[in-house]
Parts: C-alpha cells; structure tokens; sequence
C-alpha cells in the first residue's frame, strides 16, 4: 500500500517538474522535434508492415513462386510476378546502358574542362532535366519519341542489327526500347550531377602531379582522377538505377501494358510500377490486390536495395577525396 | 459552410468546418495540430507566410457550392452519355454528380469499397463480387440498366475503306493470336471484293479492368470452344497475343497510331473517332453493322429479364440482331447513411431513366425498352 | 628535359575531350527540345478558358482545367502543410539534439523513405486514409504528397543548420538563451534562405507527381468541395488525355504539360537562385 502511494506521487511530481520545464518553451522545443523525428520513423514503419500486411494473402497463395510465375490472370485468379520484374529490371538497364556513357562522359566535361562558370551553369541546366515532371515525360514519349522510333530509329535498328534476337519481331512504337529510352532521359541528370561532385572532390594535386608527369589531359582525367573517383561514380549509376526502377508514369506510358517476357525490345511489355499504376484502382478480389500490393513491396526491396549500395558507394568516395 | 477566407488563420480552421460530414475526430485534429503548430512563435517565417497566403488566394478562387454532391466510378463504355447526363442534370437536380472512368473493374471495386457513391459497370455483377459487396458494406448492391451499346471490331486499315465483315471464326483467330495477316482467307473469306493489304495483324486490347472487354469476350466465348477454353469471359483475361490500352478512349488512340491495328471499342468511340468498324455476322447469319437499330433489335430479342437485371445479351438470335451488344448498369447500394445522397441518387435515377433517355440516340446508344424501365422503376423504390 | 607527347595521343586527347563535350551538349540539348516543344505546343493550346473553365463534357470540344490547376494547388498546400513541418522538426532535432546512434537509425530510414517508389506510397495513402475514410479525398492526395517531402525537408534542414557555424550558437547561449531560443531565433533565421529554397526544391518536386495520385485524390469533373472530396489534379488529367483519342485533349493535356512545367521550373529555379545569392552562411 504505502509503497504504491509513494510511487503514484512520484510520477505526479515527475509530470509537475515536466509541466514546469516546458512551460520554458525549451522542453516544448525538444519534444517537438523528438515527436517528428520519430513520427518519421513511425511512418516508414507503417508503410513496411502496411505493404506486409496487405501482401500476406498472396504470400500464403503462392509464397515464392510467386516471383517467378510467369502468368498473370486475375480472371483465373492466378498472379505471376516475373513478367514485370523483368520488364523493370529490361527497361532500367537498357536506360542505364544509353545514360551511363552520356552522364559519365557529360561530368567529365563538366568536372576537367568547362571553365567553373559555364560548368555551373550547364550543371544547372542538367539538373532541371531532373525537375521535369514524369508525366511530361511520358507525354513526350507518347507524341514525339514513340512515333519517331516507329518512323526512323527502329527502320535504322532493324536494317543494322536485326539479326540480333533484341532486335527481332515487330515494332508498334510502344516498346520496351520506348521505355528504356524515356528513361534514360530521366536519368542522365542524376549520374551528371553526382559523377560532377566526385569528380571535384579527388585532389587537385593528383591532377597536376600527373600533368607535370607530361600526360595529356586526357590521360590524366582517364588513368588518375577516373579510377580514384569510380566507386562514386558507380553509386551514382546505382542512384540513377533506383530512380529508374521506381518511375511510374512515363513507363506506363510508352511501354505498351502487355504482361510478356520476350528477348526482343521491340515488343511491349510491362513493369511493376505500371502494372500498380493500371490496376490497382480496379483490382477487385482481394488475392488481386494482395499481389499488386506485394508488387510494391518487391519494387520497395529492390529501391532500398539499390540506394543502399548506391549511398555507400557515393560516401566512400568521398570520404576518400576529402 | 463559406469557403470565403477572411483572415489568414481561418484557412486552417476550415479544415476542422469541412469534416463534419465525416469522419470528425481524426480531420479536426490535424486540423487543430497545423493550427497549433502556426500559432507557436518559431514556425511564423516566411514560409508559412508564403503558404498561407497561397491557400488564401485558392481557397477565394473556389465558388461557394450548396449543392450535393456524389462522386461515381467505373465504366469507360457509357462516360460519354454519363458526362453528359451528370452535366445536364446539375441544374435539373441540383446534384453534382463526379465521375471518373476507370474501367468497370474500377466501379466494382470503388462500390465495394464504399470509396464513391455509386459505380458502373458494363459487367453484370458475379455472384462473388455481390457477396463481397454484401460482406464489406452490409447492404445489398443495386443494378440499373441505363442504355445498351454496342462493341465494335475497329481497326486501322489504309486503303480500305468499305466496312470489313467478320466472322465469328476471323474474330476469334484473330485475338487468339492465330490469323495474322489482313490478308489470310479467315478474313478474305468474308470479304469478296475486298483488296486486303499484306500486313501484320497488331491486336489492341484492354489493359484495364473492362466491362467491354468481359463483353466482347463474353460473345467469344459463346461463339468460339477454343477461346472458351483457352481464354474465357472476364474483364481482365489472359490475352494471348497484342497490345495493352486504358480505356476505350486508350484503344482508340492506338487503333488511330499503330497501322493494321484492331481492337473491340464501344461504338461511339469508334464514330467519334472516325475510326472503321466491321460489321458482325449473327446467329441468324447476316453480318450486321452496329447501330441504334441492330443493338434495339438484341434488347428486344431478350425474352426476359431476370429481377436482377444480370442479363447478357450477346449471340442473341434474330433478324438485325447485332451480336456484340450489352446493356451497362449503374451499381448502387441499397442503403446510404447520408438521406441527401439517397434522394439524389434516387431523383438522377428516375430522371436518367425517363427524360435521360431522350440525350441517349444522338450519341449513338439505345434506348431501354420500356418493359425494363417499368421493372427498374420499382427497384429504384427499394433504394433507403 | 621535355617529355614529347605523340602525336597519337594528342589526337585522342583531342577527340576524346570533344566527346565529352559533345555528350554534354547532346544532354542539354534534350532539355531545351522537351522546353521548346512543350512552349510551342504548349502556347498555342492555351487560352484563358483553360484558367477559367471546367472541363467539358467528353465529345464536346473547348472547356479549361480550371478545377484541376486548384485542385493541384490544394493537394500541394497540404502536402506542405504535413511535409514540411514534420521534416522541418526532425531535421532541426538531428542537427541539434540528436545523439549519434539516433541520428544514424533516423538518416537511414529518411534515406529509406526518399527511395521508397511514389507508387508505392501511394498504395500505402489508399490503404490507410482513401479505404477507411471510404471517400477518395484532396486530404489522401495531400498526405500522398507530403509524405514524400519528408525526407528531403529533413535532409535540407539538417544540412543548412549544420552549415551555421558554432560561434553564432555559442554567443546566443552565452547571453543566456535557452537552448530552444538559440536554434529557433538565431540558427534558423539565420538559415531562412537555405531552408525556404530547400523547401520550394522539394515542393517543385512532388508538384508533377502523378502516380501516388491516381488511387487517392482520383479526379474529379467539377469543383472539388472542401478536403475530402476527390479533386481534379494537373498531372492526372495530363495523363488522362494524353491517352485519351480526342486531337482536343491532346492540345489541353499539352497546355496543362505547359503550364506545369513552367510552374516547376520557375519554383525550381528560383529557388536556386535564392541559395546561390544567400548569404554565405547558408551555402552548402
């Protein structure tokens, strides 16, 4: 009894003394910011068990096979998650094939040649690309490049290369290429705009010790500053790869909606973001909707995967340039 | 409620103000959270500022409204009659009806759900979707028959420019994949006189969950054993071959990009669009083209109407029957918490039914047949 | 002693140098055709009904998106409305209270939360406020949005009250100022510039978001009524009509890209404006 009533009033001196120092407005302050702090991590962890939760029926269904089921029929009730893995995995690296080059060769520029000045400015410029909403993305592929691959691009790739198996089959514009090249677009700003900063960050004295050397600068962008900042610079493919693998609607919509693994890019196919996209508002049947749920929880792993790598290989650059 | 915002703190306010029709407790503490968050001294910068003063200048742009309003979802094939109707009706009824077209699998999903008001559907609802309904909502769905249209094949074919004619055989080969060029006999076969190009058949359908989809496959599966078996009836089936679309308005757009295309449309997509449709041979084999006259003919050759109005009308048998035809049905629940709602939703029904059906021929839908309406009249009284 | 450079490796100096300035050039010359095409189609959609109006009924042609630019301005103000707060708080408490293990876990999972797909978010947004709220709503669009500015609210906070140097802390507790009075009187102001343009960065970038939008805020024909009505948003009904067959809805969804981008970029850009002018305190 008595030790009960000692503590009750503990706890009521306890919330007296809190009450006092927040009217300070100093503990008010901290609380504040604890509460958003944590909130934030509340919220991510609602949208894990969310995702968990809502994905379990299909789990239970069809556990791994799920992810390696090649149909999709919600008529049948039978879901099959590898077409749109594929197609997202097919687009993304298709655009990281064409950005790489571009962005890489791009922060070079930037980075050794350009004067300070115009370098800032044409990062600047690069960076908007960044900017541009998706959808006009998309509806510039709709209009512009989806027509101009049917008329000019894929005539060229098949004349050239139409003995390759990527390259066989018919074209409708809408394609797996379509998508990979919106995508590329999308993209290139990011490996620009990070490859840039590592490359300032490596040592200026690595620069002119190898110049003294007699190389070219060339040579000496190519041999000395390239290897030393690399890891960065893969971190920002890997950067530019999450942000590939989660883009939704310029995907959506140019890359023709049809559920098919095929080795041609010509054809359409489909990703996870756009299956989501299409469906979900419409997904009737609860097993429909667990699957499309478990779709964002495969893309979700795939992203933290990918930024994961990508961050550390961007710090350990970085901590090594500095 | 006046959505007039005098001074900069109310706009905060109004968030507590709006949600007394729903949901109180969980808007007005957000709502009183933001406001405790202006109030304290260290969020007064120039951000807040900024935002506040943008939310002030929209919430003046937005007019004062006392109507009532419902929102509705589903179906592509009736939106352009729906849009019109809900837009002529907001100042008949005073009712603002929203709808947004995102495939009857959307509608059937949105309904059960409770997310709008009411859906639509060109797919009569299966006994599961209505037990879901029953489970998620405890009350019983609704179906109500507003017009009957027609799916057309259309395509994208340069040069011809008379009405091809398909068989039920040419069709179903077609979308399973298996006649693939514009030249092979299946098609010629039907077509004497016709000069068809040599080229690649590319097949469009729906990527979306469809009324018209389940009912251009619904006739497939009645005509054809193969695709019945191989594909079956549905909104969303397995398709064997060609391009995904959204929507009707989806299809459309690519039949009018991609040459050689075909795809199944309602027939006011495909006339708007200027887009060629062929004619359909029927039970009765003549090939009918789809037009107010030959979808009237497959309403009227239903012999009856069952209590629930889950009928499907295609492959019906007659002279001038088109094949491909349907009704589309509004969902509506039969119980609504909100009696403003009920009597709008009533009072469109009624209205939709009656007068509506007057707006139905110019935009190339049937009418119902009076017997239908006089059944639906009495369903519309159960509604609570 | 002069070390003699071939004359084949000063070639493929020269042409390897070129390269690379090609493909910057290549680059940006994307920008300016995505600009340029976007103004040129873009203008000659828009007219002032487009300000004004709603949209017509489908088939019939004219009508404006006049509810969907209010619509989008709302679901924006309200995403910064939860964003930006809950971001602000966190990124104030990393950069001035937290302890090291803490601050680890929280930059990790902001880190998490800035990879997390939009889509994905917005099925999180539908299951959560648009099923048991049993309304499709401007307020589960917002809350869409503004979960998506967190993370970069936190991480520009965190940065730009990092770059107030410890002097200007150490003088404010020295003349007796609690702690709370220190970081919210004189390292935040002192910050404002940074923090506002970090701000503006982050509402430009989830201002042409569409996906998270398509299952919470859905659309709407009409004026949206108050907060947990559907609404009609810009980069919604630009999706809507670009796939939609009507040449007409071509032109308003070309107008609409217009008028977005043009949103974005000026928000975007004077944002970067404001960083790169502010006082030095405030540069990264």
């Amino acid at each position: 009894m008595a030790t009960s009533t000692l503590s009750q009033q503990d706890s009521r001196l306890a919330v007296h003394s809190l009450f006092k120092r927040a009217r300070g407005g100093d503990e008010i302050a901290y609380l504040l910011t604890l509460a958003s702090a944590v909130g934030i991590l509340v919220i991510v962890g609602l949208i894990v068990v969310e995702l968990w939760i809502n994905s379990q029926p299909t789990v239970h269904r069809f556990g791994f096979s799920f992810l390696t089921g090649t149909r999709w029929d919600p008529n049948g009730d039978h879901f099959g998650a590898l077409p749109f893995i594929y197609g997202t995995c097919v687009t993304s690296l298709l655009a990281l094939l064409i950005a790489v080059p571009f962005g890489v060769a791009a922060s070079i520029f930037l980075a050794e040649m350009a004067p300070p000045g115009i370098s800032n400015v044409l990062t600047f410029l690069i960076e908007l690309l960044a900017a541009v909403p998706s959808v006009i993305y998309g509806l510039i592929g709709i209009f512009v490049l989806v027509p101009f691959n049917r008329d000019y691009l894929v005539p060229v790739l098949t004349h050239l290369f139409g003995y390759l198996p990527i390259f066989k089959g018919d074209f409708y514009g809408v394609s797996f290429l379509s998508a990979g090249l919106v995508l590329s677009v999308m993209v290139v700003p990011f490996i620009v705009s990070v490859s840039r900063e590592v490359l300032l960050a490596v040592p200026r004295e690595q620069r002119e010790a190898s110049l003294a050397l007699g190389t070219t600068k060339w040579e000496t962008t190519w041999q000395i500053v390239i290897p030393n900042a690399s890891t960065g610079i893969i971190g920002s493919i890997f950067l530019a790869l999450a942000r590939a693998l989660g883009e939704t609607m310029a995907v959506t919509m140019v890359i023709g909606n049809t559920p098919k693994i095929t080795a041609s890019l010509l054809s359409p196919g489909y990703s996870i973001a756009a299956v989501i996209a299409n469906e979900f508002a419409e997904a009737s049947g609860s097993l429909y909707v667990s699957s499309l749920i478990f779709l964002g929880l495969v893309l979700f792993g795939l992203t933290i995967v990918i930024n994961a790598l990508a961050r550390i290989f961007v710090i350990t650059t970085q901590r090594r340039g500095s | 409620m006046s959505h007039i915002v005098v001074n900069t703190l109310t706009i905060l306010r109004t968030f507590v103000c709006v949600s007394e029709a729903n949901s109180q407790l969980r808007f007005a503490q957000t709502g009183e959270q933001i406001q405790r968050m202006t109030n304290s001294t260290f969020l007064r910068g120039t951000w807040v500022k900024l935002t506040l003063v943008a939310g002030t200048a929209l919430a003046l742009t937005q007019p004062v409204l006392a109507q009532t309003t419902l929102t509705g979802a589903g179906a592509t094939f009736p939106e352009p009659i729906y849009t019109k109707w809900f837009s002529q009706y907001q100042s008949i009824g005073k009712v603002q009806i929203s709808y947004t077209a995102n495939g009857s699998g959307g509608g059937i999903k949105a309904v059960t759900d409770g997310t709008t008001d009411f859906g639509a559907s060109d797919m009569p609802m299966t006994d599961e979707q209505i037990s879901a309904f029953k489970e998620k909502q405890k009350g019983s769905i609704l179906l109500f028959p507003t017009v009957l249209g027609a799916v057309v094949p259309s395509y994208n074919l340069p040069g011809v420019s008379k009405p091809l004619n398909f068989t039920p055989e040419a069709l179903a080969g077609i979308f399973l994949g298996k006649i693939t060029n514009w030249n092979s006999p299946e098609i010629a076969k039907a077509n004497g006189g016709v000069s068809l190009p040599d080229l690649k058949i590319v097949v469009v359908h729906r990527s979306d969950g469809s009324g018209t989809t389940f009912c251009f496959t619904d006739y497939l599966s009645k005509v054809n054993s193969e695709w019945k078996s191989k594909v079956g009836k549905g909104t969303s089936p397995e398709w064997p071959t060609g391009l995904g679309a959204k929507g009707n308005a989806g299809v459309s757009g690519l039949l009018i990009q991609q040459k050689g295309a075909i795809g199944y449309v309602e027939l006011i997509y495909a006339i708007k669009n200027k887009l060629p449709y062929g004619n359909v041979k029927n039970k009765s084999g003549e090939f009918v083209k789809a037009d107010l006259a030959s979808v009237t003919a497959a309403a009227a050759a239903l012999k009856a109407m069952p209590a629930d109005f889950r009928v499907s009308i295609t492959d019906e048998e007659g002279k001038g029957v088109y094949p491909i035809s349907t009704f589309t049905w509004l969902l509506v629940p039969s119980k609504f918490a909100d009696s403003s709602k009920e009597k709008a939703i009533v009072g469109f029904l009624k209205w939709a039914i009656s007068s509506g059906q007057s707006m139905v021929e110019s935009e190339d839908y049937a009418k119902l047949p009076a017997s239908v309406v006089a059944q639906e009249q009495k369903q519309i009284g159960s509604i609570q | 002693m002069m070390v003699e450079i071939s004359r084949q490796r000063k070639v493929v100096n020269a042409v390897m140098l070129s390269l690379s300035g090609l493909c910057t050039v290549v680059v940006i010359a994307v920008l300016f055709f995505i600009l340029g095409y976007l103004l040129w189609h873009g203008i000659s959609s828009l007219n002032l009904d487009f300000f004004t109006k709603l949209p017509k009924p489908s088939g019939e042609s004219g009508g404006g998106m006049a509810n969907a630019i209010v619509g989008s301005g709302k679901v924006l103000l309200l995403a910064t409305a939860i964003g930006v707060p809950v971001g602000f708080l966190a990124g104030v408490y990393l950069a001035e209270y937290s302890g090291k293990a803490f601050a680890f876990l929280l930059r990790y999972v902001v880190d998490l939360l800035n990879g997390v797909p939009s889509i994905v978010i917005g099925i999180v947004a539908y299951a959560v406020v648009v099923r048991p709220m049993r309304h499709y709503s401007t307020f589960a669009g917002g809350l869409a949005l503004g979960i998506m500015m967190i993370p970069i609210a936190v991480r520009t906070t965190e940065e730009f009250l990092r770059a107030i140097p410890n002097s200007l802390r150490e003088g404010a507790l020295a003349l007796g100022a609690t702690k709370a009075k220190t970081v919210f009187t004189v390292v935040v102001p002192a910050a404002i510039s940074g923090l506002v343009s970090g701000m503006m960065l982050n509402l430009a970038r989830v201002a042409g978001e569409t996906a998270p939008l398509l299952f919470t805020a859905l659309g709407n024909t009409f004026w949206s009524k108050g907060w947990l009505a559907p609404t009609a948003t810009l980069p919604v009904m630009i999706y809507n009509y670009a796939i939609a067959p009507e040449e007409d809805l071509h032109k308003q969804a070309w107008a609409a890209g217009f008028v977005l981008l043009t949103l974005v970029l000026l928000i975007n850009v004077t944002a970067r404006v404001i960083i790169a002018r502010g006082p030095a305190s405030a540069r990264r």
